[in-house]
């Protein structure tokens, strides 16, 4: 069962700054990946929660119906199950709506996955606030602080298309216990193009030397389009890309504290143990020259009613939010 | 990892031998003898950790012994075996049970017995396979195994082979929802190569079953879950190797083995308090005496 890691690359244009580029679904990236994986890995199999549609699931059911395993709405039975069929040499993508996925099973994801290390692949659709207004039971935005918890435990948080794509194939090539971020907010292409995924790296999609934006999944176009503006005014932002949330970075975060004069963190998650705290808390033990002025940005409560975009604006995650944050941890420096 | 015992694997094989040509009631008289060594050991291992699951690790000792010197098609040497049978012990408080029965096969040298939960020791107080070999995953939260045990069984029938897969509960462990959706799961997917047993000693940390969150009807409960339900002793060997043999009805099988919580110790049997207490000096010699 040979693994093509060279093909098919999405067309993506390079990083873009701008509000009218076309944007996307990374469950369809996601789903079209899998397949064409499956077609020449029989270890490949789905396992999912009665979430065929949702999981966007069912072109790979119709071609391979004996590898798609629909266990109900049962997740804590779906995340062992997954273990099981990974203990005995299979690839499951377990695939479930990101809140459920994570707070229903969490106890299976800590003993079945990380602890065990059966190399389970858990797929967290439509993560964030996705879900808009069907309300926080419905958000994921505790799951970055949940499973950064967890050790061994990979957590990626692809930004777009391609990245999605590299997170699949990542995955099948080296399966190990992994929690993926799989889109369903539309967002553009922000990889440039020839970006590899590397575990445990971020991306540096913009250079820049006076401030630095760490950013992942849907914030990271918007960094791109508060670094923009920034420009305007002679101020280089830095954005790195924190498309794996685990491993950390850490030697990309001590060189953005070094480099440049301040860090703006944005994620669409819950502030409490997510990525802007896994940056503090590495930026924070530095020697004292070097721990610059730091925002985090993020959740910090329950969402109130509201689409995805309004909820991201409410909660300050807007490009304009990201400009002011930057001025402002700029100042403190 | 801890290292085969090649020695103790050669032990294992000539008793396997043994069994398989033996009558049946010599067969029996086998398995009680290596029972009641096994038990001597629990015993002993608890009283040197100085902690340990006593009671639940004497009501499962007839099962364990049976599956691993007689029903399970593994190879003690080769512990990741392609196709092998499979055991989850998803009540993994008795890891004290487990760690005896698979040093005792061979999977690793029975002196590590005397580390059991010793500081750093590779035998914690619930089982990881990424340290013992035999043990296919990390149990100790209840209701965990069995879910486990129906996605390696689902594994199986996708490889087309012929493993079986094993998974001993607890009782009390059935209060848990998951092995509810585990068994709805099991029955959809016709999984006639999974073994559900039950290791029915009425008995949990905290009362009788039956006073805490009743579980009886138990037979009745799995039935109506899919299963093909045998109610057994599960202290009679021979009734375990028979309620050990392959699905009849195309339906996962549940075993539900009545058991004693502490079975073979008389002062410990069948009594709530014994669920994790250590015996005293005195008693264990007068536990060894009684398994003597």
């Amino acid at each position: 069962m040979s693994i093509d890691t060279t093909a098919p690359a999405a067309t993506t244009p390079s990083a873009t700054n701008d509000p009218t580029a076309p944007t996307y679904d990374n469950r369809t990236a996601f789903a079209d990946e899998l397949i064409r994986l499956a077609r020449t890995d029989e270890r490949i199999v789905a396992v999912c929660n009665d979430s065929v549609g949702s999981s966007n699931l069912t072109a790979f059911r119709d071609e391979f119906p004996s590898r798609l395993i629909n266990v109900g709405i049962a997740e804590q039975d779906m995340v062992g199950v997954g273990a099981g069929l990974a203990s005995s040499g299979m690839i499951p993508f377990v695939c479930a709506a990101a809140p459920f996925l994570t707070g229903r099973s969490l106890e299976q994801v800590k003993a079945d996955v990380a602890y065990s290390q059966h190399n389970v692949i858990l797929c967290g659709m439509s993560p964030g606030m996705a879900y808009g207004e069907l309300g926080p039971t419905h958000h994921s935005v505790e799951d970055l602080s949940w499973l950064r918890a967890l050790p061994g435990l990979d957590i990626i948080v692809p930004a777009d298309r391609l990245q999605t794509r590299q997170a699949v194939r990542a995955a099948v090539a080296s399966p190990r216990p992994t929690f993926i971020r799989v889109g369903r907010h539309k967002v553009p292409d922000v990889t440039p193009e020839g970006t590899e995924l590397v575990r445990g790296r971020f991306q540096q999609i913009r250079a820049g030397r006076d401030v630095t934006f760490i950013v992942t999944g849907t914030l990271v176009s918007r960094a791109i389009e508060a670094a923009a503006v920034l420009a305007e005014s002679g101020i280089e932002a830095r954005v790195l890309n924190a498309s794996y949330i685990a491993p950390l970075d850490v030697e990309a975060i001590v060189a953005a504290a070094r480099e440049t004069s301040a860090i703006v963190t944005a994620e669409e998650a819950n502030v409490a143990g997510g990525l802007g705290a896994a940056v503090a808390s590495v930026v924070s033990q530095l020697e004292a020259g070097a721990r610059v002025p730091l925002r985090i940005l993020g959740l910090t409560e329950f969402a109130p009613t509201g689409s995805t975009d309004f909820l991201l604006n409410y909660f300050g995650l807007s490009s304009a939010h990201l400009v002011t944050a930057a001025r402002e941890a700029r100042a403190h420096a | 990892m801890l290292a085969t015992d090649l020695e103790q694997v050669e032990v294992w094989r000539a008793l396997r031998a043994q069994l398989e040509d033996a009558s049946a009631a010599d067969r029996d008289a086998l398995l009680a003898e290596k029972a009641r060594l096994t038990r001597r050991s629990i015993i002993t291992m608890i009283s040197t950790a100085g902690q340990g699951h006593v009671g639940g690790d004497l009501s499962v000792t007839d099962i364990l012994t049976t599956l691993y010197a007689y029903t399970l098609r593994i190879d003690p040497a080769n512990p990741t075996l392609a196709g092998r049978d499979r055991f989850i012990l998803s009540k993994g408080h008795c890891a004290g049970a487990l760690y005896t029965t698979l040093a005792h096969s061979g999977y690793f040298e029975p002196a590590e017995l005397n580390t059991f939960m010793a500081p750093l020791s590779s035998l914690n107080g619930h089982p990881n396979r990424n340290k013992v070999p035999g043990v296919e995953t990390n149990t100790g939260p209840l209701g965990h195994g069995l879910p486990v045990a129906v996605g390696q069984a689902m594994a199986a029938k996708l490889s087309k082979n012929d493993a079986r897969i094993f998974v001993v509960m607890g009782d009390g462990e059935m209060q848990e929802g998951s092995n509810w959706e585990a068994l709805m799961t099991a029955s959809q997917y016709k999984l006639d190569n999974l073994v559900a047993i039950v290791d029915r000693n009425r008995l949990q940390q905290g009362g009788r079953t039956e006073d805490t969150n009743a579980l009886d009807p138990l037979d009745e409960r799995l039935a109506s879950f899919g299963c093909e339900v045998r109610v057994i002793d599960g202290h009679s060997y021979a009734e375990l190797v028979e309620a050990f043999a392959p699905s009849t009805t195309g339906k996962p099988v549940a075993i539900i083995a009545n058991t004693v919580k502490g079975k073979g110790v008389s002062f410990i049997e069948d009594r709530v308090e014994w669920h994790h207490k250590v015996p005293s000096a005195e008693q264990v010699l007068l536990a060894l005496q009684e398994l003597s």
